[in-house]
């Protein structure tokens, strides 16, 4: 099987430079060190246990943050904290016309706001902002990696986007006041 | 009342409309004030995101070189003091171990999976999320969680009890691990649903071990069943049996 030895090979090329990106994931869904490092490891124990498993030629990348994701999920801290999924059906809603206008808002907050709130979100929330916004994946990718289909990505992340900022809203004008 | 443009802000940013939805927002957003402003609004927030959250946390250079050493390839880990003999045992124990891969069915890699799992339950302090002896209670635990549904047997008139249950994720899909005692011992019995990884295992009924543990897989109604114990032969296959007659 002198596979072997190339499949190591290729799995560690192709898995180290998403060790940062992984890394910095984890640590935003689980909320501390000590957990993020556990979930980074077993995500890579894993992988490197089913590469055999991966098509050559998918996505690679798509295919870690899965295990990682369904890693954190039986986790003591993932089912926690997804236990009240929220539901998808309750309409987005729209901050009110007198509000100062977001553009003007956003541009007060400071990077440690932000974090802030982004910490606040319900996890499902907070993922589905990461992974669009930080880690640029598609609807698509969305989709696949957490199995659920592009309008549920759709609606989801409507909803993170409205909670994030009404989260935000309150902070900055709670300030001023 | 809001423009029914607003909707699509989100997705405009996030390149993800068609083209001629895109041509079109570009064109609604010059001459739509309130939507200018909203994807102006919206624009600010997901850059100020990215630029927040990226690259907050960063691996410990210890941590790194941790994970590198998992996954380097075995030989490049030798070191190069190693003497000539103890290279020699060990170039003989790496083409067991080959052979032995070589040899290893496929199949063996949902077992090897399903046997660490089942160890590590057993090594927890935690090893169920649902407690209970009661097949009523654990069997509702499981539903929405799990996209299929599966039965219980009664275990009144047996050996066996029940300990509870957790969730599973094999070959990156979820599943359902029950713990049993019978005895000092425990037995996980694992339900899935039948995919093409578990299919090499077959349908019928089979018998195996697996690192000395005993192990009992079939099929039934596009459900796939594991139980798995270092409790003997006789005793996986009783509750084998036990789970395949529950209804």
């Amino acid at each position: 099987m002198h596979d072997d030895r190339g499949n190591a090979e290729t799995f560690e090329a192709l898995a180290m430079p998403l060790l940062a990106p992984l890394y910095n994931f984890a640590h935003w869904l689980a909320g501390n060190r000590d957990e993020a490092e556990d979930l980074v490891q077993e995500t890579y124990v894993k992988a490197l246990k089913g590469f055999g498993s991966f098509t050559p030629g998918t996505n690679f990348r798509a295919w870690m943050y899965r295990i990682l994701r369904n890693t954190f999920l039986t986790s003591r801290t993932g089912l926690k904290a997804t236990v009240s999924l929220d539901d998808e059906e309750n309409p987005v809603t729209q901050p009110a016309a007198d509000d100062d206008p977001e553009s003007l808002l956003f541009a007060r907050a400071d990077q440690e706001e932000i974090r802030r709130a982004l910490e606040q979100l319900p996890v499902v929330h907070r993922e589905i902002i990461l992974l669009c916004d930080v880690e640029e994946m598609s609807y698509k990718e969305i989709a696949e990696l957490a199995g659920i289909p592009i309008g549920t990505v759709m609606s989801r992340l409507s909803r993170a986007r409205s909670s994030m900022r009404s989260l935000l809203r309150t902070k900055l004008q709670g300030a001023r006041q | 009342m809001t423009c029914e443009w607003r909707d699509k802000i989100g997705a405009y940013l996030d390149n993800e409309l068609s083209e001629a939805d895109d041509l079109a927002m570009s064109r609604h957003l010059r001459t739509c004030q309130d939507c200018a402003m909203a994807a102006l609004g919206s624009r600010k927030l997901k850059v100020s995101i990215k630029r927040a959250a990226s690259g907050r946390f960063v691996p410990s250079p210890e941590f790194r070189s941790r994970i590198g050493k998992a996954v380097a390839p075995r030989s490049r880990s030798l070191p190069s003091w190693l003497p000539g003999f103890a290279l020699a045992a060990t170039a003989i124990i790496v083409v067991a171990v080959g052979l032995g891969l070589l040899l290893r069915p496929r199949q063996h890699d949902v077992l090897v999976e399903i046997t660490d799992l089942h160890v590590s339950t057993l090594a927890s302090a935690n090893p169920v999320d649902v407690i209970s002896t009661d097949r009523h209670t654990v069997k509702p635990w499981f539903q929405g969680k799990l996209p299929f549904t599966f039965d219980l047997p009664e275990l009144q008139n047996s050996e066996f009890h029940l300990i509870g249950g957790r969730m599973a994720y094999v070959a990156q899909g979820p599943g359902a691990q029950l713990l049993f005692g019978v005895r000092k011992h425990q037995i996980s019995a694992f339900v899935f649903q039948e995919r093409e990884s578990f299919a090499r295992l077959g349908a019928a009924p089979k018998t195996s071990q697996n690192l000395a543990f005993n192990l009992e897989t079939w099929t039934d109604r596009g459900l796939r069943y594991v139980v798995i114990s270092d409790a003997s032969a006789a005793d996986v296959l009783a509750l084998a049996k036990l789970l395949r007659s529950a209804e």
